[in-house]
């Protein structure tokens, strides 16, 4: 399908020309113009949607130039759940933002453009080396945004987070050589039967360096180390863009990839990701009770939630429970983390500075805020009717299934620990203030984008089967 | 042995240097020397892989000028990043 009225190219283009007319407008401006192509990017991946569910699978060769020399695009269910869930946590994100950076967002706008055009790329990426790219400018445009703040030490983690992510992708890229001289070609859909009939030594190797460097790149336990500095550093609106999507699009990669092409590979080794993830939610949750700052806290709660994801690579035996399952979480930990992000940068900027210790009060300040931050932890302990209930539930039921215990256990202490520091919060923020405690007055609009977002992680749950219907076109039982 | 191969081999071996040089290095412009001896390690398997029948393919070249593009990228904004910090602690 081709022609000037297709969504594909669009959900590319708009963000990279709002994020460079913002980038023109010069430091700060460009706010009006971001909200107004994320309501179009909403509109566009919403029709792709709906295009996906009457005649499946859509693709689109840029330009008229078929692969190998063109760009092909690609999307299925599983490419169009995670635009709608992009464009859908960026766009209150982007309300958000405009109130948070009364003071001058600096080069956010532009940043963050660039930063959704490569995320919407990639999810449309239909060869390995299109994927790299996409990759790197993700990369780059996520580490800027890190270093936004300035001084030494965002600087510092920004460049703590370049280095591990210029070292992923260099393992993805020496892959992507191997599977290119191995089989002389890096499309997707015509590697996977070359894969399955015959696979050398040398794309064994390649499928280990790529699926290595992404895991790296989604933060997996044990290389969730650069996480928390560089989301717990950055301004709120940042850290919410990156903990709730720019980490979840190497997870997608990985999915694609342990699903495709390397299917016949790894069939034998989900027992390996899944031992991570458990690592990742308790190591994770363990640090997330520990530590004493606030931001902190989210950033260490989103290295134990991404635990969750890696938990259904042993269940791919039957494969859409399981796939259901790490999508619905992939879902509802974005939502409610960005979410969570930002109602804890309305905190700190009440409260004045950023620790767990210094709530005490807020709840009567603040009790949207604190009600967002609570309908967030909700999700994330997984308590109905929120999505996270229903990716939790979905996972257990497909472990039990298949007679995985072990699994049942994790999600379960799991659950508990996060409600754990959920309510380690909200008990400091039920507290009396201090005589001494001084409150800065919050423009509404900040809890208000906050709460939409925690109101949609919670009530998405009742909208699930819609979701699980699309995830389901393209997918091969 | 033909050539390609040996061209491969050689990516392969700087791929490793530079990846070590990352992991065990402490001076951050050390490691982003590193990154590009890795990047370059990478792109000579690509080239030297594809280098069948004799002549040159000409797609991987296409993509080694790409992948050359990203990584100069890359560089700038780490050296951008690094002339941040200060000068005692690198």
């Amino acid at each position: 399908m081709n022609g000037l009225l297709d969504p594909l190219p669009w959900l590319i283009l708009l963000p990279l020309a709002w994020a460079s007319l913002a980038f023109l407008l010069g430091p700060g401006r460009g706010g009006r113009l971001a909200l107004a192509g994320l309501a179009g990017q909403l509109a566009l991946a919403l029709w792709l949607a709906r295009r996906l569910i009457e005649g499946g699978p859509v693709s689109h060769a840029v330009g008229g130039w078929g692969a190998p020399l063109g760009i092909d695009l690609y999307a299925d269910g599983l490419s169009a759940v995670m635009l709608l869930l992009t464009q859908a946590v960026a766009l209150p994100l982007a309300f958000y933002a405009r109130a948070y950076f009364a003071q001058g967002a600096g080069q956010f706008w532009p940043l963050a453009g660039f930063l959704l055009a490569a995320m919407n790329a990639l999810f449309l990426a239909a060869d390995l080396f299109n994927l790299y790219v996409t990759l790197e400018l993700l990369g780059l445009a996520a580490v800027g945004l890190v270093a936004l703040g300035g001084g030494a030490e965002p600087s510092r983690a920004a460049l703590r987070y370049l280095v591990v992510s210029l070292a992923a992708s260099g393992a993805y890229l020496l892959g992507v050589a191997l599977i290119y001289g191995s089989y002389g070609t890096v499309a997707i859909a015509p590697l996977t039967p070359l894969i399955a009939a015959q696979a050398p030594l040398a794309v064994g190797l390649a499928a280990g360096l790529m699926l290595l460097g992404l895991v790296a790149k989604s933060a997996l336990f044990p290389f969730h180390f650069w996480l928390p500095p560089a989301h717990g550093g950055a301004p709120a609106p940042v850290s919410a863009l990156l903990s709730a999507l720019v980490v979840k699009a190497a997870f997608y990669l990985i999915l694609r990839l342990w699903l495709g092409p390397f299917a016949p590979l790894t069939a034998d080794w989900g027992w390996l990701p899944a031992l991570a993830g458990a690592g990742a939610i308790l190591w994770g949750s363990w640090q997330a009770l520990r530590t004493p700052r606030l931001k902190q806290l989210v950033a260490w709660s989103t290295v134990a939630q991404l635990g969750y994801l890696f938990l259904i690579f042993p269940l791919f035996g039957l494969k859409e429970p399981a796939l259901q399952a790490g999508t619905l979480q992939a879902v509802a930990h974005g939502l409610a983390k960005a979410a969570m992000f930002a109602a804890a940068g309305i905190l700190l900027k009440a409260t004045g500075r950023d620790a767990v210790d210094g709530l005490a009060g807020v709840a009567g300040r603040l009790p949207l805020t604190l009600f967002a931050f609570g309908l967030a932890g909700v999700t994330l302990m997984g308590l109905p009717p929120s999505a996270g209930f229903l990716a939790k539930w979905l996972l257990i039921d497909a472990a039990l299934e298949q007679g995985l215990w072990p699994l049942v256990a994790i999600v379960l202490a799991g659950g508990l620990l996060a409600a754990a520091y959920v309510f380690r919060v909200l008990r400091q923020a039920f507290l009396l203030a201090p005589e001494a405690q001084q409150f800065h007055p919050v423009p509404r609009r900040l809890e208000w984008a906050a709460f939409g977002l925690a109101a949609a992680s919670v009530l998405l749950g009742l909208r699930g089967v819609e979701l699980m219907a699309l995830l389901g076109i393209g997918v091969a039982p | 042995m033909s050539a390609g191969l040996l061209y491969a081999l050689a990516g392969v071996l700087l791929f490793a240097l530079g990846l070590g040089g990352i992991v065990l290095l402490r001076h951050a412009l050390r490691r982003i020397l590193a990154f590009n001896v890795m990047g370059s390690g990478a792109f000579l398997v690509l080239v030297g892989l594809a280098q069948r029948d004799g002549g040159a393919d000409p797609v991987p070249q296409a993509m080694v000028l790409t992948g050359i593009v990203v990584a100069v990228a890359a560089t700038a904004l780490a050296l951008a990043l690094l002339r941040r910090l200060p000068e005692d602690r690198p």
